[in-house]
């Protein structure tokens, strides 16, 4: 397999978000506006690459009747590191993800990619398979919350252009959260899966 | 591939695992200890000087859940602490009283509000607005459809009810400080025994 097709599989094959339908609960909960879906996104990549990483170096010791417990054990380590950086250093940012980031250690997708391809490839491989899928998370969520924030609170990335009245509040809500979603879904496995 | 299992191995890793993962944590959390303290103090020193006039050093009361800002040897006023149940759960303020009684200002600390709706409660120039010098002897304090003095935020009558509640009750505590002035002494006194040390990283931040 290729390094390229490694990092491209997780945007449009194995999308996370629209291919593989993994990780809902943060996707649908944190993407009220495009910056708080890039942050969970950005916090889903950071564990991911390192789960992935680690667990590629360590499997081919752990035994199979353990290999979950000893995976969460792992991931939730990451988990943990990053909320008590993202506390120290990133205050404000935590005060919105504080909530969704130890879920991150229940994300599908990290335990899957563990299950589904690191724990049979190498350091480097496993690493760029994270890069791929955690972008991939990452921009799917951006582009969720994006549409929401327009429709929404009429404005993108914080940038306000309606001038302060409201959007369709339904769209911030989790109502809109599935709608968007849905449309979103059938438009990119329309346009972008068939090629 | 995965290595056969047997009670000794699976022991073995699980352990290690563990003891390895408790390790990095240990060191991470001594790490980042101190950082966390110091946001967590720098987020409380700006929701003080947001709701209360210029002061040089903060008291924490742990009794009264609030802070006792002084500029000099002077009491500025007090900065209390409210929390009540709102619309989405709960709500929780931050109430700037000044020592005549007068509501400074107030802040938001952290809400689960409707978005577009009840969260307005922490965005809206206009209610935010009526709260900095509401003086509680001239002005009712409960909404305009309870006949009183406050303006509801539109189509969230909830949020703002609990909003004001949320004033009365600091304003409540406000009281029990207050009234009599041998208590208030006594009480800033105790004070200052166990806010000793949070007064110095207090002051420390507000340079």
């Amino acid at each position: 397999m290729s390094k390229i097709k490694l990092l491209t599989d997780g945007f449009v094959k194995n999308n996370p978000t629209f291919v593989l339908l993994l990780g809902m609960c943060p996707t649908l909960a944190t993407t009220t506006s495009a910056i708080n879906g890039l942050s969970m996104g950005l916090a889903t990549l950071f564990v991911l690459v390192l789960s992935n990483m680690a667990i590629s170096l360590i499997a081919p010791v752990v035994p199979d009747k353990v290999h979950i417990p000893v995976y969460i054990v792992v991931i939730a380590t990451f988990v943990t590191l990053l909320q008590l950086l993202m506390q120290a250093y990133t205050p404000a940012m935590y005060e919105t993800l504080g909530l969704f980031i130890p879920l991150i250690v229940v994300n599908c997708i990290v335990l899957g990619r563990a299950e589904a391809f690191a724990n049979k490839h190498g350091v480097g491989e496993s690493a760029l398979d994270g890069i791929g899928v955690g972008l991939g998370f990452t921009c799917s969520l951006t582009v969720l919350g994006l549409v929401r924030e327009i429709l929404g609170s009429g404005s993108a990335f914080g940038w306000n252009f309606i001038g302060g009245s409201d959007g369709m509040l339904a769209f911030v809500m989790a109502p809109g959260a599935f709608l968007c979603l849905g449309y979103l879904m059938v438009l990119f496995n329309k346009y972008l899966k068939k090629n | 591939m995965a290595a056969k299992s047997n009670l000794t191995n699976m022991v073995l890793v699980l352990g290690v695992t563990c003891l390895f993962c408790s390790a990095v944590l240990g060191g991470a959390y001594a790490l980042t200890k101190d950082p966390i303290d110091a946001a967590a103090a720098a987020k409380t020193q700006q929701a003080v000087a947001q709701v209360l006039p210029h002061f040089e050093s903060l008291e924490f009361n742990e009794e009264g859940n609030y802070y006792t800002a002084k500029d000099g040897d002077a009491t500025v006023g007090y900065a209390i602490e409210s929390t009540v149940v709102g619309f989405g759960g709960p709500l929780s303020l931050m109430v700037g009283v000044t020592v005549d009684g007068v509501v400074y200002n107030t802040s938001v600390l952290s809400h689960t509000e409707t978005p577009g709706l009840g969260a307005k409660c922490s965005t809206d120039a206009k209610f935010m607005d009526q709260w900095r010098g509401f003086d509680p002897a001239v002005k009712i304090l409960s909404v305009k459809k309870d006949g009183g003095d406050v303006d509801a935020i539109t189509a969230s009558t909830i949020t703002s009810r609990a909003y004001t509640l949320a004033v009365e009750n600091a304003l409540k505590v406000f009281d029990t400080i207050s009234v009599i002035p041998g208590v208030t002494g006594n009480l800033s006194e105790m004070a200052d025994q166990v806010g000793h040390d949070d007064n110095e990283e207090g002051g420390q931040d507000n340079e």
